[in-house]
């Protein structure tokens, strides 16, 4: 086993990362995230951007249909706790098999072109589903309503082991652990570290070296021997099962699904919590993800009161103002202000958030070190 | 035989403004070189601009007329539109008018949206990947549906077409069926024949003045053209800008049809860009022909009778020709090799 | 056997014969250049060898195998490196790595799943991509970014990329087009150190100096038709070459 051996700064971003996971209950408490409801969601987005950022980050293919996937998944658990058991496992099983299946139907078509082509088709995908779960798929999705437990739902094996949930819909759970609360976030968090701890096995695998050379020079590519489709494709089927599996897991913490999931504007999202945190580095994906749930949770929060709180120190008319501009970019306007933010990032800082912690430390360093150097470590970057 | 001109004539008004945001997206392609996704947050600010200018008309005077009483009482409000009350029947007219006149708005709006858009932001990813040109109009299209919907809200807003245009067009008798089989909204064929001008307008503009020979030859070598020593960065601003108007057109002319709301361009944009892919990436005519077809077919798609048979085909007829399309002509209908392949 | 047959090949664009009957036989451990002026249709020949063109008729044949219809990667895996005109390397990538990844390539096919491993605790692939970097000089850079290299170094490491496939022939289009003196040498050096231990190669070339000390046979294509073939002292004084080079409309 010993060739199978991490090395060492990939083990301590391990720990570190294991450790900021399973104590973020007391870490976030300072700044007022350190309740399971928004932690859950945390992880539940790490996850999905982790997956998104395999096929982006180190591919290349920038997909606008990820959000489907995400909705397949909560559909699938959904049904399953229907039709099976309130358990979250056999859930979160078929919230990934069939998040991979139709990433793979999605992706075969798709990946026959590249570039923009490629964006679009997958875009027009995600809209198309959307339609079809609002349309004709009603019957399995409940369309606008969304769809919900209900008390006449067979649950198959839960009868066989003879659970009954009497009167009340019953919460998912896990053997009797009930998925509310911190049990909730920790079902949550175990999985976020295993997904982690996966992404970085393929970050660093041959595998994960041909996607990246992929993304770097398709033609060098074939002419080296490599069969570009089923990389790109097995790489947009890992990424789709990961979608799958964050959107069971929203549907195990919520027994709901709805259509609005899989709208591109959460294809969007996924986008943005990626190249937010760095696309292609290991950590940027959660980091970003992190970012925008927790931003969003304050932004959504506003309103006209807090803000002319806010602005109390200001003069009346400075304040009236200030609250009216930044009203548009709260409570409802949290759209506007993630729209914003995807122009300034892309703008200045492609690299993500990352890669502006890397730029600080750099222009720091060289502060010191009187210009010298140009912070350049001779080995290859492994914070990648 | 009737139906189906009905379900033809159904779907050209569509297919008329898939093929004028698709033309816009072309042509921005083949010049610029840039993939804009916020074309379809153009379209929906043409729509607005036609919201904006009805309620700029319908700005009302309140009067009191201390003659008359309400139910309870008070004296009542008299609401009279300013327009009516300076111009007078006039007024009335150009009230009733207001979207089709809304364009002399939207023309000099969305040519200033225009290249504002370009020379604030999209020159300066014109050498970044394509990736990125998605992402920061991307970006650029939430922005701009966001702000619309602060200022008009989140509910469509219907815009009634002029009363002379509201009528319906019997075509039955004139083409020898059943009277009234073939009926058909004045407004949409209007839009139909609209949209042909503009496409006309544009091709013509493309094809006959010095300066669309440049944009074409742009087109088809970009690099060649700039060493010609041909001032390449103002004409990009005008192209954007002409591209930016022909949307706004589109979106204002829309208005009767679909009633305008904030995330209306998003909807358009994606079938635009299948229409697109379908044309053939760089294809003027390709994204006409394509934007035609499509519209109709989608409006076939949603007869009840095929309904029937494929439920829900109406919604997914549009992917489902693309994939066709790009499984055996993956440069689409008329597209060239090489344009905007890596 | 020749290791490469190319066979009566043909190819029109539109009104123009860009190769006519086209013959070629290259034996396993020689280099045999083919040469000619601009526009002969040295390009399109190469690019018959490779599938990125079909020739209308003719054949290419390579170790008993037809080459024809067969896409980049599949050629690859027969046994065919190529090396371009302006060097093909993975820019943000390090150099160890861009030697690596065709290493896998020649390991695990066209195409594999293995995504468990450590690329880092492949010892076997890691010592093959040194040793093929010692080999063309560039060991001391193993960890810099390969985008960063000059012009000479991209090229040596992306002979590098292919040597480290050990394949059965190596085709280089122009490798010291738009070079440095120095840089061209040097390149010329490398390339008479690798064919000195055996290796099939073919160059295509516009300099005939360039080929002069290294290869074994020369074949000069002028108008898409190959007018002589033959021992590379005896291609110097061959009147119709210096016509194809000096005389005519080639100028």
């Amino acid at each position: 086993m010993g060739n199978q051996a991490m090395n060492k700064s990939d083990l301590i971003l391990l720990g570190a990362f294991v450790l900021v996971v399973l104590f973020a209950p007391q870490l976030f408490a300072p700044i007022g995230a350190g309740y399971p409801d928004l932690l859950q969601k945390f992880a539940i987005y790490g996850i999905f951007a982790l997956g998104f950022n395999i096929l982006f980050g180190l591919t290349g293919y920038l997909s606008f249909g990820h959000a489907a996937f995400l909705g397949v998944g909560s559909y699938s658990a959904v049904w399953c706790f229907k039709l099976l058991s309130m358990n979250p496992l056999p859930a979160l099983v078929f919230a990934i098999l069939f998040g991979g299946l139709f990433a793979a139907a999605i992706g075969f078509i798709s990946l026959r072109r590249t570039g923009i082509y490629f964006s679009i088709l997958t875009l027009a995908f995600a809209q198309m589903s959307y339609n079809l779960a609002y349309s004709v798929l009603t019957p399995i999705t409940n369309g606008e309503t969304g769809l919900q437990l209900a008390q006449s739902d067979p649950r198959l094996i839960d009868m066989m082991f003879g659970r009954d949930y009497g009167a009340v819909l019953p919460p998912s759970d896990l053997f009797g652990i009930e998925m509310t609360g911190y049990s909730g976030y920790y079902f949550c968090a175990v999985l976020l570290i295993v997904c982690f701890f996966l992404s970085l096995r393929i970050f660093r695998s041959p595998f994960g070296l041909m996607l990246r050379g992929l993304k770097s020079n398709q033609n060098r590519m074939a002419y080296t021997g490599l069969n570009i489709r089923p990389y790109a494709l097995s790489a947009f089927i890992i990424s789709g099962m990961y979608a799958g599996l964050a959107g069971g897991l929203l549907a195990i913490t919520d027994p709901l699904a709805g259509a609005e999931r899989m709208q591109w504007t959460a294809s969007g999202e996924v986008v943005l919590m990626t190249i937010l945190g760095g696309a292609g580095t290991l950590l940027g994906p959660v980091i970003g993800a992190t970012f925008i749930k927790y931003f969003e949770n304050i932004f959504s929060a506003f309103n006209d009161g807090i803000l002319n709180q806010v602005f109390d120190f200001l003069p009346d008319t400075a304040r009236e103002i200030m609250v009216s501009i930044s009203s548009l970019f709260v409570g409802e306007g949290w759209n506007l202000t993630l729209g914003a933010l995807f122009m300034l990032i892309v703008i200045f800082l492609p690299g993500g958030l990352i890669e502006g912690v890397k730029r600080i430390r750099t222009s720091v360093g060289k502060l010191f070190r009187g210009g010298g150097g140009d912070g350049k470590s001779p080995k290859s970057a492994p914070a990648e | 035989m009737d139906a189906i001109l009905l379900q033809i004539l159904n779907g050209l008004d569509k297919g008329g403004a898939y093929a004028l945001i698709a033309l816009g997206l072309t042509i921005i392609f083949g010049t610029l070189g840039v993939v804009n996704f916020a074309h379809g947050a153009l379209f929906m600010l043409g729509a607005f601009c036609a919201v904006a200018f009805k309620a700029l008309l319908t700005m009302q005077k309140i009067s009191i007329d201390p003659t008359q009483m309400t139910a309870w009482g008070t004296p009542m409000e008299i609401r009279v539109p300013y327009v009516e009350a300076w111009f007078g029947d006039f007024g009335a007219t150009l009230l009733d008018y207001s979207v089709p006149l809304s364009i002399l708005i939207a023309i000099p709006v969305m040519l200033l949206l225009g290249i504002v858009m370009e020379r604030g932001l999209i020159r300066f990813f014109y050498r970044r990947p394509h990736a990125d040109q998605i992402l920061v109009t991307f970006g650029l299209a939430i922005v701009l549906q966001e702000i619309i919907r602060s200022f008009f809200g989140a509910n469509p807003i219907p815009l009634p077409a002029p009363e002379a245009a509201m009528g319906m067009i019997d075509f039955g008798a004139a083409l020898g069926f059943d009277a009234g089989s073939v009926v058909y909204p004045a407004w949409r064929l209007l839009y139909f024949l609209f949209s042909l001008a503009i496409v006309g307008a544009v091709l013509a503009f493309l094809q006959f003045t010095s300066f669309g020979m440049v944009v074409r030859a742009g087109m088809a070598d970009r690099e060649t053209v700039g060493l010609l020593g041909i001032d390449i960065d103002r004409r990009f601003t005008i192209v954007f800008g002409l591209a930016a108007v022909v949307a706004g057109l589109a979106g204002v002319m829309y208005t009767p049809i679909l009633s305008p709301d904030y995330h209306m361009g998003m909807d358009f944009l994606v079938l635009s860009f299948v229409v697109v892919v379908v044309g053939g990436m760089g294809s003027l005519s390709g994204a006409v022909v394509a934007g035609f077809t499509l519209g109709i077919l989608q409006s076939f798609a949603s007869m009840n009778e095929v309904k029937a048979i494929f439920p829900g085909i109406d919604q997914i007829i549009i992917y489902l020709i693309a994939v066709g399309i790009l499984l055996v002509r993956p440069r689409g209908l008329m597209g060239r090799k090489g344009v905007m392949e890596h | 056997m020749s290791l490469l047959s190319v066979k009566d090949v043909n190819k029109r664009f539109g009104g123009l014969q860009a190769l006519d009957k086209v013959n070629l036989e290259v034996e396993a451990g020689t280099v045999h250049a083919i040469i000619g002026p601009n526009g002969a249709g040295k390009s399109t020949l190469l690019n018959c060898f490779i599938g990125r063109l079909d020739p209308d008729t003719g054949s290419v044949t390579f170790d008993g195998k037809s080459l024809l219809g067969l896409p980049p990667h599949e050629i690859n895996q027969a046994g065919v490196s190529r090396v371009f005109q302006t060097p093909e390397i993975f820019a943000d990538l390090t150099l160890l790595r861009n030697v690596m990844l065709p290493a896998f390539a020649k390991r695990d096919g066209s195409f594999s799943l293995n995504a468990w491993p450590l690329v880092d605790r492949q010892a076997d692939i890691r010592d093959a991509a040194m040793h093929q970097l010692e080999d063309v000089g560039l060991a001391e850079k193993a960890e810099h970014i390969a985008g960063q290299l000059s012009r000479g170094d991209k090229r040596r490491l992306e002979l590098a990329m292919c040597l480290v496939q050990q394949p059965k022939l190596l085709l280089l289009d122009e490798p010291t087009a738009g070079m440095a003196r120095a840089d061209t040498n040097n390149t010329i050096d490398l390339m008479k150190k690798i064919a000195d231990r055996g290796m099939t190669m073919v160059v295509i070339e516009h300099d005939m100096h360039v080929v002069f000390s290294l290869a074994n046979k020369i074949s000069v294509l002028a108008q898409g038709t190959v007018i002589v073939e033959d021992l590379p002292e005896n291609i110097k004084g061959n009147p119709r070459v210096q016509e194809a080079y000096l005389g005519g409309a080639h100028l």
